[in-house]
């Protein structure tokens, strides 16, 4: 049903509204809460309250207390029981109220779920979703991107959808999965991104990128919300007569190596843009997978821009200058192509 | 117990409440000590394998806690969940853990549970929802982290209409950790049917319980939670079965999670190679005197359950078979160095979660006086 490496297959077949992000999210758990038995949600006040973004709002109402648990502040019990649950057939979805306090349960995620299918052949299908990313005035604890303290460990699925329609269709697809997925969600885009996404039943595939913009002289490899940030930055390129593709990988492990190298051999510059802290991020895997297996391509060095090597700060004027902008991303494009 | 070795529905109900083991047949009073004698040869064997180097890395014993092992998981139905720690030889043997699983772990071999990938007692079992086995999921060597997963395993087995009663075991050192804390709290939150055995084994590797816990009794972690617990007498093995089995049905009746303290003492080094010189003699001494395996064939010397000839004749068939099953795992290969990135992800089912069981020379016939039928034998 998805369109794969392509944007999605919009057809009149599909019934299309258009949703926010944050909708978009709520709806994969209603209909595979709806469709699976199996699967259900547990987290920090995800029931009545239905989640400190909403995320959850009317799910316990629909499908009882029992299916939609609220748990004690307790990351560990979370992720540890729904590891349980699983073994014994159950598809849980475990929200993290805030994706930074995923480190407090970084012991069970990394040597018990990440490890338990290569040790015993025991199978961890479990969702482990919550909001990621800053932008949005949260300061050093609300606001980080925890992709690279994951990557280092085979396992582990992580997704960061950019678009509503993938939203909904990533997250259908990691439930359905059967190995341990982070859903990383951008919570600057909950409610600022919306788009069409069809009523039917589709998933977006794990590993699979998208591209976004088509472009030829230089491609910038992004997810989540640093998406907009490209395409933005690549809307003032095309004014100066630069053409920027933007790939949207979607899945961050695995990584959708065949789009990222077809992307490098088509345009032979290519800018990394992250929003976690540089260094150690995801872009320096990036980097390498780039140089090992596409070195002859490359016109360029290979650009990173990420945020300052510091923790996530509070104040706007110094969120500002933490966090990638239109404005870095233009200037480094524009060096690249330069070169 | 009144030494009685037969039993019927009369005497069922005048039996005393508090004492389940009373209504313990004559030969699941031997199974029980075939399993204990069993998981110390078990262990003999594994000292010999490793001072033969075929051991690969540490090896740990249970040696004075194979008692408390056999007579909490004893108190289980078969279909019921287990997370059994390093010394917890005696609770797989219970559920009818071949011991050729474990000594293919021990030499990770191609042949094991894990094909060579995780050591020790590090197994899995999933059976198929519809067969009458047990749930065994091993430790991860982060310990604690097995009580939100046994938590789990109790409520997904509640969730799918196939409850199981979960047992996870946990030494005094692990019950410092965050992940017990937030496991029992969330438990007890849910009432989930979960049994927890924490022993208190005197030591955490090096580090005296004095210096673990500020408590003095360990069952006292569970007061916070709203938990029922009791602590017992970790080498008396019929005490030990009478506080479990109570626990176990209270739990499966919908009571929520229970902790059975356990006072016992581990007689060796954390693992073989640490001679435990921290430990006082007197110490070891002590509870040398209280060794669980010789206190019940004392006790069922006393009470006429069998003489001194029947238990050695038990003696040498734990030891016998201990010995053929170490002799058959030697020689069997190891993992193929070409696997070793198979079976990380799913669509390569590559190691399979599967143990063979076997049952006791005595399941036959005590299966038929069980102290009160199981649900399966009921339909």
């Amino acid at each position: 049903m998805s369109g794969g490496s392509k944007d999605p297959p919009y057809t009149s077949a599909f019934i299309m509204a258009v949703i926010t992000y944050l909708e978009a999210i709520r709806q994969a758990l209603f209909d595979e809460m709806s469709a699976d038995e199996r699967v259900f949600v547990m987290g920090e006040d995800v029931g009545a309250y239905g989640g400190a973004f909403k995320v959850t709002e009317g799910l316990q109402d629909k499908f009882g207390e029992a299916r939609v648990i609220d748990t004690p502040i307790s990351e560990i019990a979370i992720v540890g029981s729904a590891i349980g649950a699983s073994y014994m057939g159950m598809r849980p979805v475990c929200e993290i109220q805030f994706i930074d306090f995923i480190a407090c349960c970084f012991d069970m995620l990394t040597n018990f779920a990440a490890t338990s299918r290569y040790r015993n052949g025991a199978g961890v299908p479990i969702v482990v979703r919550g909001p990621c990313g800053g932008g949005v005035g949260g300061g050093p604890f609300h606001s980080l991107n925890p992709e690279s303290f994951f990557l280092n460990t085979p396992g582990l699925k992580m997704v960061e959808p950019s678009t509503a329609y993938d939203a909904k269709g990533l997250l259908k697809a990691a439930i359905r999965d059967d190995d341990p997925v982070l859903y990383f969600e951008h919570k600057f885009l909950y409610r600022r991104i919306k788009d069409e996404v069809p009523d039917e039943d589709y998933i977006v595939p794990l590993g699979k990128a998208a591209v976004r913009c088509e472009g030829s002289d230089l491609t910038i490899i992004t997810f989540g919300a640093m998406v907009h940030t490209a395409l933005d930055a690549a809307k003032q390129l095309e004014a100066d007569g630069v053409h920027a593709e933007v790939l949207d990988l979607r899945s961050l492990a695995p990584l959708d190596r065949e789009a990222i190298l077809a992307s490098v051999a088509k345009t032979s510059r290519v800018l990394l843009l992250y929003e976690a802290r540089r260094t150690g991020g995801i872009g320096g895997e990036l980097a390498a997978i780039i140089a090992e297996e596409a070195f002859e391509y490359l016109d360029a060095p290979i650009m990173r821009i990420a945020s300052e090597d510091a923790p996530v700060p509070y104040a706007p004027p110094l969120e500002a200058a933490f966090l990638p902008t239109v404005d870095k991303v233009v200037e480094g494009a524009r060096k690249l192509v330069e070169y | 117990m009144t030494g009685k070795s037969t039993l019927n529905a009369d005497e069922w109900r005048v039996a005393d409440p508090d004492r389940p083991s009373d209504l313990l047949a004559r030969e699941q009073l031997l199974e029980m000590y075939y399993f204990t004698r069993l998981a110390r040869e078990v262990e003999e064997r594994l000292v010999i394998l490793f001072r033969q180097s075929k051991v690969i890395g540490g090896l740990y014993r249970s040696l004075g806690q194979e008692g408390e092992s056999v007579a909490t998981a004893y108190a289980l139905q078969r279909r019921d969940a287990v997370l059994p720690l390093i010394r917890n030889m005696g609770a797989l043997m219970t559920m009818g853990v071949r011991p050729i699983e474990i000594f293919r772990q021990y030499m990770a071999k191609g042949t094991s549970n894990s094909r060579g990938r995780d050591l020790n007692i590090h197994i899995v079992h999933m059976p198929a929802p519809d067969t009458h086995e047990p749930v065994i999921v091993g430790p991860i060597s982060m310990l604690g982290d097995s009580i939100p997963v046994a938590a789990g395993i109790a409520m997904g087995a509640r969730m799918r209409n196939n409850p199981r009663v979960a047992m996870a075991w946990i030494g005094d050192g692990a019950t410092s950790t965050g992940a017990f804390h937030e496991g029992m709290n969330f438990a007890a939150v849910q009432k989930i049917p979960l049994v927890v055995v924490a022993e208190d084994n005197k030591y955490a590797y090096s580090t005296p319980i004095s210096q673990q816990m500020a408590i003095k009794r360990i069952d006292e972690r569970a007061e916070s939670y709203g938990i029922a617990h009791e602590l017992v007498d970790g080498n008396d093995m019929l005490a030990v079965y009478d506080v479990a089995k109570r626990m176990v049905e209270s739990a499966r009746a919908g009571h929520g999670p229970q902790l059975i303290g356990i006072d016992t003492m581990r007689m060796q080094g954390h693992a073989q190679h640490d001679d435990a010189r921290y430990v006082p003699k007197t110490l070891l001494d002590e509870w040398t005197a209280k060794d669980p395996l010789r206190r019940f064939r004392q006790v069922l010397i006393e009470r006429s359950i069998a003489g001194d000839r029947e238990l050695d004749y038990i003696d040498k068939m734990a030891k016998d078979y201990a010995a053929r099953e170490a002799d058959l795992a030697v020689d069997e290969p190891m993992p193929d160095p070409a696997t070793v990135t198979r079976g990380v992800y799913a669509g390569d089912d590559y190691a399979v979660p599967r143990i063979e069981l076997v049952k006791s020379p005595f399941a036959r016939v005590s299966a038929g006086l069980k102290t009160r039928p199981t649900q399966e034998e009921v339909s």
